[in-house]
C-alpha cells in the first residue's frame, strides 16, 4: 500500500509542534516586551527642537526644578517654562549658540516652542503633582534619574499598575519633603520603617482611600 | 399628555376625569395616558424595547455583522501594537501674570437679559470660558444662575454663529464699512441727523445710554427706539397709570406673608426672577414644626412656575384676571375709578372673601404682584391695593426706572415702521434683538425695513434680520466684550470680555462709537472713560484701584437706586381700554418659551433639549390647552384643508427609520386669529384655565442656525401689538395631519413593577416617591413622611457592608419644598459635566442624557391638579443594584459613599441600567458627543472626562469638584469645610433646594437636614439605603378655602 504521506511529513509534524511551542513562547516575550515598553517609548529618547538637557542644568548648573516648573507645588500641571524663562539666562550666556537658535527665534517672533511630550497619561486619568509634591513624593520617584538624563526620555511605563503599586504601599516611596526636588537623593536602607513614620507624619490617607477609582478617573 | 388617537378612537377625557374622581384625590399620577392605561401605555412600559428596534443605519445583514465581529474580536489585539500618539506641549513665550497652568480663574462679569444685568461667575480655563456659576456680590443673583445664563456659554461657542461682516450678501470688509460709516456721519451731520434711527432692545447700560444721549446731541433729528418682543410695556404704563411716571418696583419676598400673584410669574420670568426666586424660598423653609411659611395664591391661566408652588392656584383665562384683580381691589375697599362691578360667575364662593380677610391680616406683610401679560390697569389696582394694604416701603419699594429712556416699546416701534413705510428714514442701525423675527404681525416691519437705504444689523447670528440688512456686522458676545449693565436694582454690574472676539465681532458700543465719530476706541476704552468721567474726584491712579475693584466684584458699589417716595395719582382711573362686549370664541395667549425664551436661544442645543417644566416637551413648541378644551374641541372642531406644506411629520434626522411608533402623532390643528393663520399640533396640559389656548414663542425660526431652523411653529406670525398677550376671537380647526412631539414625561419611569399582576394598576404611584402634607398637618403628625415600619426592611445585604464610619461620606438632600422645578440644575449639570446633546429623534427613543432630571406628578382632579417637581439626580445607594451587575467592574463603591462610574472600564452591557430602580443611569448609544466641531472643543470642562460611544455614565456627586477642593485642603493639612464644596446642582440652585455635604459632620448642613423628620429616601422598602434623600412638600392653605 502506497504511503499516504510523504517522508518529509516527519520532519514537518514535528517542526510545526516545536514551532508552535516556539512561536507561543516568543508571542508571549514580545507581548511582554511590547506590553512594558515599547509603546510608551520607554528609555527612548524624543527628538526636541532644542537638546534641552536636564543633566546640564540640574547636575552641572545646581538649577532647583521649580525655576522651571513652576506650577508643581500649586496644580496638577507642573509647568513648562515660558520662552521667558529661559531666556533669563540666555540673554546673558550662550547667546550666540547655534543650538539655541530655535528660543531666541521663538522670544524674537513671539512664537511657542513645540516641545514633544515625554511623560504623557491618557485623557481619562486626571493626575494632579501638587499632592504628590505635598505629600512628600519626589521628582525622581516618577521621572527617574532626570539629573543623569542628557536628553528626556520617559524613566517609568505610567500604566496603571505602575500608580497603583505605590498607591497601595506608600511606605515604600515617601521621602521627607525637603529631599523631594534632589535629583540624588537614595532612599536609606530603613526605608520601610522611615516610610511608615512619614505617612503616618504627612497624614498620607490609606491605600483603601486611595486606589479608589475616582481618585484619578472621573 | 396629549390628544392623539389610539387604537379605538381619542383618548377618553371623560373616562380619565372619572377615574381620577373616584381615586379621591390621592393618586399621584404623571401623564393622561398613564391613567388612561392605553394599551399604548402598557406596551410601552412592559417591553423590552419600549421605543422599537431602530434599523441599522448601514443596512447591514446578520452575516456580515457577525463576520465584521469575528474579525474585530481577531483584530482586537493588535492594537496593543500601536504606540501612544505623541502629544506636543505648547508653553508661552512670555507667560501672562496670575496665571497656573491647570488651574481655574474666576471673572466676574454680567449677563444682559431682558436689558437687565444678571451678575455672573465664570470659570476660565487657560483662557477659556467654560461654566457660569452666580456672582456671590451680586444683588440679583446671590450667587445662583438661572437657565439662560448657565446655557449662555454655549452661545458663545456656537459654530453657527455669524463670523464675517456681511455686504449685501457677500462676504464684506471692515475696512470698506468704516468708509460706509463715514460717509453715512457726514451726510447725517449735514441734515442735522434727519432719518437717521438707531433700533435697540431695552437698554440699562449707563455707558451705552450716554453713547446714544451723545449720538442724539451730535445728530438733533436722529431718533433712538427700543423694542424687544418680551418688553415690559405694561408693567412700565402701569407705573404711570399709577404714580404719573415710570418707576421701577421692587418686591420684597423675603418679608411677604401673603403673595398673591395676579398672573405673575416672578419666580421665573421677571428679570429678578432669580433673587426673587431665593427670596421667595428662604420664607417657606422650614425646619421643624414651628416653622412658619408664607402662602402664595396665583391667579394665572397655564401653570408656570410660579404658580405650581401656590397654596392655591385659580385656572382664570388671561382677560379673566383684569375682572378678579377689580373684584380683589374692590373688596379691599380700594377707591378708584373705573373699577367697574363686574365679576367672575365661576369664581369659588369662599375664595375671595378668605383671600381679603388673609390679606388684611397680614397689611404690611403682604404683597400683590401683577403680571406682564396683565394690562396698565391691573398694574395700577396691585400698586393701589398694595398702598391699602400699607405695604408700600414693606414689601413693595419703589424706585427710579432702571432704564435710561423707559418709553412704550411697542409705540416706539410701531412709530420708527410708520416713519419707515412713509419714507422719512435713510439710515437704521439695529442693535441685535431680530426685529424681523419678533415683530408684532400688525407691525410690518420687515415689508418696510427695505424702503430703508442703510440697514445696518449688529447680530450673534445670520438670522431673519441679516438678511435683509445691507450690512451685517458680527456682534460680540458679552463673553467678549467690555460694558455695563443695572441689575433689577439699579445697581451697575461690570461686563468684562473672558476671551478676544472669537470671530472678530463688535459690541453694540463699539459700533455706536463709529457714528460718534470716535473710531478706533475699544470696548475697554469706552466703558472706563464713561465711568472715569463719572468719577472726576478721583485721581487717575486712585481710579484705577476703583476701577479693578469693581471689576473683581463684578458690581459698581453703592449704584443701587434709592426706595423714592412715589404718591397714588388722586384721579387714577383704571376704566378698561376697551370696553366692547368679550366675544364668545376661544381666548389665545402667548406666553414666553420656558426653554429657549423669545427666540434669541432658539440656537441653543442644551435648551432646546431641556424637557420644558410640566410639559416635558422638548425640541417644539404646541398648542396647549386645558382637558375640558381639548373635549370641546373634540367635539366641535371643524376640519379644513390647509394650504402650503404644513407641518410635516416632525420626525428626527433624515437617517433614522421612521419616528418611534405611528400613533405617538400629535394632531395638528389650525389657529386663526385675526385673520392670521398657523398651524401647531395640539396638546392636552392639565392645571390650564379652559377656553384658552396658550403658545410659547421663539419656535419657527426661519433662519437660525443648524439646531433652531424650522423647530416647531411661529407664534410671532398671530402675534399682534394689540394683542401681544392674549387676545379673544380665535378659532381652532382640524387639519387631518400628524406631528411628532417628543416629551420626556414617561421617561425613567420609577418604580413599575415588573410583572403587573391581574388586576393591578400599572401605576406604581403607591410608592409613594413624592411626599406631601399641609403645614398643619405637619405640625400635628411632624413624621408623616416616614415609611411605615413594615416598609422599611432592615434586612441585611448578602454582600458584606461597607464600612462608613471613616473619613468624608458624601450625601445630598433636596428639599422638596423649595424646589420650583426652574431647570436650572440640569443645565448646570450639563455645563459641568460635559453632557451630549442627542436630537429630538433620540429623545423620543428615550435616550436624553441629563444625569439629573426633574419629575412631575399631578395629583386630584384632572382640570385643576396639585402638581408636583421632584428632581431626581442618582441616589448614590449604599447598597448599590447597579454595582452587583456590571460584569466588568466598571460601576463601583467608593469608601466615601460615592457609586462611581469609570468609563474607561465600560464596556456598555448596560446591565446597570437595567437594575438601576431609580432610572439614573444614561448610555452613548451613538457618538453623542461631538467630536467633529472645532469651535465646540474650548467648551468642555477639562477636569470631566468627554464619553464616547458605548459608555454608560451617570451624576457623580460632581467628584471633579471634590476632588480639587480635596486636594488643596490636604495639602494645607487640614480638612474639607462644610459648604466648601458644592456641585454643579447645588451651586446654581436658585433656591437652595439641593444641599451637598459630609452626612458624618453631625453640624453639616446637609446632615441636619438628614435629621429633619420631613427626610425620606426614594424606594427605601429595597434595602438601596439612597444618599441622596429628600425633605417632603408641604403646603400652607388658608383653612378658609374649601377646595379640591
Amino acid at each position: 500500500m502506497a504511503q499516504i504521506f510523504h517522508r518529509a511529513a516527519n520532519t514537518l509534524a514535528k517542526a510545526t509542534l516545536y514551532g508552535i511551542v516556539l512561536l507561543i513562547a516568543a508571542i508571549c516575550i514580545i507581548a511582554w516586551e511590547v506590553n512594558n515598553s515599547y509603546n510608551v517609548y520607554l528609555g527612548e529618547h524624543q527628538v526636541q527642537p532644542v537638546p534641552f538637557s536636564h543633566k546640564h542644568h540640574v547636575t552641572d548648573d545646581g538649577i532647583d526644578c521649580r525655576y522651571c516648573h513652576t506650577s508643581v507645588e500649586t496644580s496638577s500641571f507642573a509647568g513648562i517654562p515660558p520662552t521667558h524663562t529661559c531666556m533669563s539666562c540666555h540673554s546673558k550666556i550662550w547667546v550666540n549658540s547655534p543650538m539655541l537658535e530655535p528660543v531666541r527665534e521663538s522670544y524674537l517672533t513671539d512664537q511657542s516652542i513645540t516641545w514633544v511630550r515625554v511623560n504623557e497619561l491618557p485623557d481619562f486619568v486626571y493626575f494632579n503633582h501638587s499632592i504628590h509634591i505635598a505629600k512628600g513624593i519626589g521628582c525622581t520617584t516618577c521621572h527617574g534619574p532626570i539629573g543623569d538624563m542628557p536628553i528626556t526620555y520617559r524613566a517609568n511605563t505610567l500604566y496603571m499598575r505602575w500608580c497603583i503599586n505605590c498607591h497601595k504601599h506608600p511606605w515604600r516611596y515617601v521621602r521627607p519633603k525637603q529631599y523631594v526636588f534632589s535629583a540624588t537623593y537614595k532612599p536609606p536602607p530603613d526605608q520601610d520603617a522611615l516610610g511608615r513614620k512619614l505617612v503616618k507624619e504627612y497624614h498620607i490617607q490609606s491605600p483603601r482611600i486611595i486606589t479608589d477609582c475616582y481618585t484619578c478617573h472621573r | 399628555m396629549s390628544s392623539k388617537d389610539n387604537d379605538n378612537g381619542r383618548l377618553d377625557l371623560v373616562s380619565i376625569r372619572s377615574k381620577l374622581e373616584t381615586d379621591a384625590g390621592k393618586r399621584f399620577w404623571r401623564s393622561l395616558e398613564e391613567v388612561a392605561e392605553t394599551e399604548e401605555y402598557k406596551r410601552f412600559l412592559n417591553s423590552e424595547f419600549p421605543y422599537g428596534v431602530e434599523k441599522s443605519r448601514s443596512g447591514m445583514n446578520r452575516r456580515d455583522a457577525l463576520k465584521l465581529m469575528g474579525a474585530s474580536a481577531a483584530l482586537a489585539g493588535l492594537t496593543a501594537c500601536t504606540k501612544m500618539p505623541v502629544e506636543k506641549i505648547v508653553p508661552y513665550v512670555n507667560a501672562p501674570e496670575e496665571f497656573v497652568p491647570g488651574k481655574p480663574l474666576f471673572y466676574a462679569s454680567a449677563m444682559p437679559w431682558q436689558g437687565v444685568g444678571q451678575g455672573v461667575l465664570v470659570w476660565s480655563f487657560m483662557g477659556r470660558p467654560t461654566k457660569i456659576e452666580g456672582n456671590n456680590d451680586h444683588p440679583g443673583s446671590l450667587g445662583r444662575a438661572n437657565i439662560f445664563m448657565q446655557a449662555s456659554v454655549l452661545d458663545l461657542y456656537d459654530p453657527d454663529r455669524s463670523q464675517v461682516l456681511i455686504h449685501e450678501g457677500r462676504v464684506g470688509s471692515w475696512s470698506d464699512f468704516l468708509v460706509q460709516v463715514d460717509e453715512l456721519r457726514a451726510a447725517h451731520l449735514r441734515n442735522q441727523g434727519a432719518g437717521l434711527r438707531f433700533l435697540t432692545g431695552t437698554v440699562t447700560s449707563p455707558t451705552l445710554g450716554d453713547q446714544l444721549r451723545d449720538l442724539l446731541k451730535q445728530f438733533p433729528q436722529a431718533q433712538w427706539h427700543q423694542y424687544e418682543p418680551l418688553a415690559r410695556d405694561n408693567t412700565r404704563e402701569g407705573a404711570r397709570l399709577a404714580f404719573g411716571e415710570y418707576v421701577e418696583t421692587i418686591y420684597k419676598f423675603d418679608q411677604a406673608d401673603v403673595i398673591v400673584s395676579l398672573d405673575a410669574d416672578f419666580l421665573f420670568t421677571h428679570p429678578a426672577g432669580v433673587r426673587y426666586a431665593n427670596d421667595f424660598a428662604n420664607k417657606r423653609r422650614v425646619t421643624g414644626p414651628d416653622s412658619k411659611m408664607n402662602r402664595l395664591y396665583a391667579v394665572e391661566a397655564t401653570p408656570t412656575i410660579t404658580g405650581v408652588q401656590a397654596d392655591h392656584r385659580l385656572r382664570l383665562r388671561p382677560s379673566q384676571v383684569e375682572i378678579f384683580a377689580r373684584s380683589l381691589a374692590g373688596a379691599l375697599g380700594v377707591k378708584v375709578q373705573g373699577l367697574g362691578e363686574a365679576s367672575l360667575p365661576n369664581l369659588p364662593s369662599d375664595w375671595l372673601p378668605a383671600l381679603v380677610r388673609d390679606l388684611q391680616n397680614h397689611r404690611g406683610s403682604s404683597v400683590i404682584v401683577a403680571g406682564e401679560p396683565q394690562p396698565p390697569a391691573v398694574h395700577a389696582l396691585a400698586h393701589a391695593m398694595n398702598a391699602a394694604l400699607g405695604n408700600v416701603g414693606k414689601t413693595v419699594v419703589y424706585i427710579d426706572s432702571i432704564e435710561i429712556s423707559p418709553t412704550n416699546q411697542t409705540q416706539s416701534f410701531r412709530q420708527l415702521v410708520s416713519d419707515m413705510g412713509s419714507g422719512k428714514v435713510q439710515t437704521l442701525i439695529i442693535l441685535g434683538h431680530n426685529p424681523v423675527y419678533t415683530a408684532p404681525a400688525d407691525i410690518p416691519f420687515a415689508e418696510n425695513l427695505t424702503k430703508v437705504q442703510q440697514r445696518i444689523y449688529l447680530g450673534l447670528y445670520e438670522d431673519e434680520t441679516s438678511v435683509l440688512c445691507n450690512w451685517h456686522v458680527p456682534a460680540a458676545h458679552y463673553l467678549e466684550s467690555w460694558g455695563d449693565a443695572r441689575a433689577y436694582d439699579g445697581t451697575v454690574s461690570t461686563i468684562q470680555p473672558l476671551i478676544a472676539p472669537l470671530y472678530d465681532g463688535k459690541s453694540a458700543y463699539e459700533l455706536l462709537t463709529l457714528f460718534q465719530g470716535q473710531p478706533g476706541r475699544t470696548g475697554h476704552t469706552i466703558v472706563h472713560d464713561y465711568w472715569q468721567s463719572q468719577q472726576k474726584q478721583l485721581s487717575p491712579q486712585a481710579f484705577e484701584v476703583q476701577w479693578e475693584s469693581w471689576l473683581e466684584k463684578g458690581v459698581i458699589d453703592g449704584t443701587a437706586f434709592q426706595p423714592k417716595q412715589v404718591a397714588l395719582r388722586k384721579d387714577l382711573d383704571v376704566t378698561p381700554a376697551s370696553s366692547g362686549p368679550q366675544s364668545s370664541g376661544l381666548e389665545i395667549v402667548f406666553i414666553p418659551d420656558p426653554t429657549i425664551w423669545d427666540g434669541s436661544f432658539t440656537n441653543n442645543g442644551w435648551l432646546q433639549e431641556l424637557p420644558k417644566p410640566l410639559t416635558k416637551l422638548t425640541w417644539d413648541n404646541a398648542v396647549m390647552v386645558s382637558p375640558a378644551t381639548a373635549e370641546r374641541l373634540n367635539r366641535e372642531m371643524k376640519t379644513v384643508k390647509t394650504q402650503g406644506p404644513g407641518m410635516g411629520p416632525g420626525t428626527g434626522g433624515p437617517w433614522y427609520s421612521p419616528g418611534p411608533t405611528e400613533s405617538s402623532k400629535y394632531e395638528v390643528v389650525e389657529l386663526s386669529f385675526q385673520g392670521r393663520k398657523v398651524l401647531g399640533p395640539l396638546l392636552v396640559v392639565p392645571g390650564q384655565a379652559d377656553d384658552c389656548v396658550v403658545l410659547t414663542l421663539g419656535y419657527g425660526r426661519q433662519r437660525a442656525g443648524r439646531i433652531g431652523t424650522d423647530r416647531g411653529f411661529n407664534a410671532y406670525s398671530i402675534r399682534t401689538a394689540e394683542n401681544a398677550w392674549f387676545g379673544s376671537g380665535l378659532e381652532v380647526a382640524r387639519t387631518n395631519q400628524r406631528y411628532e412631539l417628543v416629551m420626556t414625561q414617561h421617561h425613567f419611569v420609577i418604580g413599575q413593577p415588573s410583572n403587573p399582576r391581574e388586576g393591578e394598576t400599572v401605576s406604581a404611584f403607591h410608592r409613594d416617591l413624592v411626599r406631601v402634607a399641609t403645614l398643619e398637618e405637619y405640625r400635628q403628625n411632624p413624621d408623616f413622611a416616614k415609611d411605615s415600619p413594615d416598609m422599611t426592611t432592615q434586612a441585611q445585604s448578602l454582600y458584606p457592608p461597607y464600612d462608613y464610619s471613616k473619613g468624608y461620606q458624601w450625601g445630598m438632600s433636596i428639599d422638596l419644598n423649595a424646589c420650583i422645578g426652574c431647570n436650572a440644575c440640569i443645565i448646570a449639570c450639563q455645563a459641568e459635566n460635559n453632557i451630549a446633546v442627542v436630537g429630538k429623534d433620540q429623545v423620543g427613543r428615550g435616550r436624553p442624557m441629563h444625569w439629573i432630571r426633574v419629575d412631575t406628578y399631578f395629583r386630584g382632579n384632572l382640570d385643576n391638579p396639585e402638581i408636583y417637581h421632584e428632581t431626581v439626580p442618582c441616589m448614590q445607594c449604599e447598597n448599590a443594584p447597579c454595582e452587583y451587575v456590571c460584569p466588568v467592574g466598571a460601576t463601583v463603591h467608593s469608601p466615601e459613599g460615592i457609586n462611581e462610574m469609570i468609563y474607561n472600564r465600560c464596556v456598555g452591557t448596560r446591565y446597570c441600567s437595567n437594575n438601576c430602580p431609580y432610572k439614573v443611569r444614561r448610555f452613548n448609544f451613538y457618538l453623542f458627543s461631538d467630536w467633529n466641531t472645532p469651535s465646540l472643543f474650548p467648551l468642555r470642562n477639562p477636569r470631566v472626562t468627554v464619553r464616547s460611544r458605548g459608555v454608560m455614565e451617570k451624576c457623580t456627586y460632581c467628584i471633579q469638584r471634590i476632588r480639587y477642593h480635596e486636594i488643596y485642603a490636604e495639602e494645607e493639612g487640614r480638612k474639607l469645610k462644610d459648604g466648601e464644596v458644592l456641585t454643579a446642582c447645588q451651586q446654581t440652585c436658585p433656591t437652595q433646594a439641593i444641599v451637598f455635604g459630609n452626612i458624618r459632620d453631625e453640624n453639616s448642613q446637609v446632615a441636619k437636614l438628614k435629621a429633619q423628620s420631613r427626610k425620606y429616601g426614594l424606594l427605601e422598602e429595597l434595602n438601596t439605603r439612597p444618599r441622596t434623600t429628600y425633605l417632603a412638600k408641604l403646603w400652607n392653605p388658608n383653612p378658609e378655602i374649601k377646595e379640591s
